[in-house]
């Protein structure tokens, strides 16, 4: 009896499992924050959602505001949402949050000088480790060249050499 | 000169651990305010202790003062009073409350369960003004100069050692400059 619930029981686990990913893959991205607001056009709406898809909640730090139920974020997206509707460009809201919190407000940092490493530090670094991966090749090409380039003594040394191999004594 | 380039691995090593030891003691949470030095923001609202006058910038202490967000949900909050209240008792300096994103019913319950160090508390429910000073969540301890210049700012809460190492020498050096004008 036991030996026969051994496959059922395993395949009906593998439903299961599969039946648990496709309910995983299915939920799709969730939507932390939902407004009621009314926009005029389609367009407004997109830049409302790409304004609060830009900037980052100061509150829970590592979410943007739309994906953030946090109080100020819900403040933000509203002066956003009110910002565009009285006709705002999308250059003086961002001055409005800069203005407020700052930089930090940006995923995508402006390039200033304090900000300069943010942006350039990772070329720092390749440019640091190419530099240390020319010196090891550099460096291995000479041991290559003495190895191959041997002067007529050296030749015959090692042909004797070999022939001591072929007959051990 | 070979032998001392052995020695550039051990160097950036140094660096490194140098830069991550000390960004092990650095608070995430307490960003930099683009505010200091500005002034602060208009406001036309009212206070919980007189709800029917709208205060505006200019009704604000013409010295230095602490101005203080605040929220009856804010466990911090309560954590800080205590010592405000102690500070108020000794006229050390005006405390200016803005009481941030709450129902002022509530607030006024919290005042007088807890007590009010403040010399009023700006009703600012829906937060704006809040944004207007880059506030990002309760309790933020701003201090304003007579001019009504923000000069420091402190994120979090506030305990006795703060107060006595940060709060109060910056509180003087505020005085110092005004007095020196």
């Amino acid at each position: 009896m036991s030996r026969l619930m051994f496959a059922p029981a395993r395949s009906m686990r593998l439903t299961l499992l599969t039946l648990l990913a496709a309910l995983m893959l299915s939920a799709g991205p969730v939507q932390a924050a939902v407004d009621a607001f009314a926009f005029d056009t389609p367009e407004q709406e997109e830049r409302f959602r790409h304004l609060s898809n830009e900037f980052r909640c100061p509150m829970c730090q590592n979410t943007n505001l739309t994906g953030s139920s946090g109080g100020v974020a819900e403040d933000l997206r509203r002066e956003i949402y009110m910002m565009i509707m009285e006709g705002q460009s999308d250059e003086e809201i961002t001055r409005f949050m800069l203005d407020r919190y700052g930089d930090f407000i940006l995923y995508r940092p402006r390039l200033t000088g304090e900000t300069i490493l943010l942006w350039f530090g990772p070329l720092l670094f390749l440019l640091v480790g190419g530099w240390v991966v020319m010196g090891i090749i550099r460096r291995a090409r000479p041991v290559e060249r003495v190895a191959v380039e041997l002067d007529s003594a050296e030749q015959e040394r090692l042909r004797k050499l070999l022939e001591k191999v072929d007959e051990p004594s | 000169m070979s032998r001392l380039k052995l020695f550039v691995p051990v160097g950036v090593f140094l660096v490194l651990a140098l830069l991550l030891w000390r960004g092990l003691y650095l608070d995430p949470r307490t960003l930099p305010s683009v505010l200091i030095d500005k002034p602060l923001p208009e406001f036309e609202l009212p206070t919980i202790e007189m709800a029917d006058v709208t205060l505006s910038k200019e009704d604000l202490p013409d010295e230095p003062f602490l101005l203080n967000i605040w929220g009856s949900y804010c466990l911090p909050c309560l954590q800080e009073n205590p010592i405000f209240m102690a500070a108020a008792e000794q006229d050390l300096v005006p405390i200016v409350g803005i009481n941030y994103k709450d129902k002022p019913h509530l607030a006024e319950m919290w005042l007088e369960d807890n007590g009010s160090p403040f010399e009023y508390s700006i009703i600012d429910e829906d937060g704006r003004l809040g944004i207007n000073l880059g506030v990002y969540g309760a309790p933020e301890t701003f201090i304003v100069d007579g001019n009504g210049v923000i000069r420091y700012k402190h994120i979090g809460v506030i305990d006795y050692q703060i107060w006595e190492n940060e709060i109060m020498p910056a509180l003087e050096a505020v005085r110092a400059e005004t007095a020196q004008l």
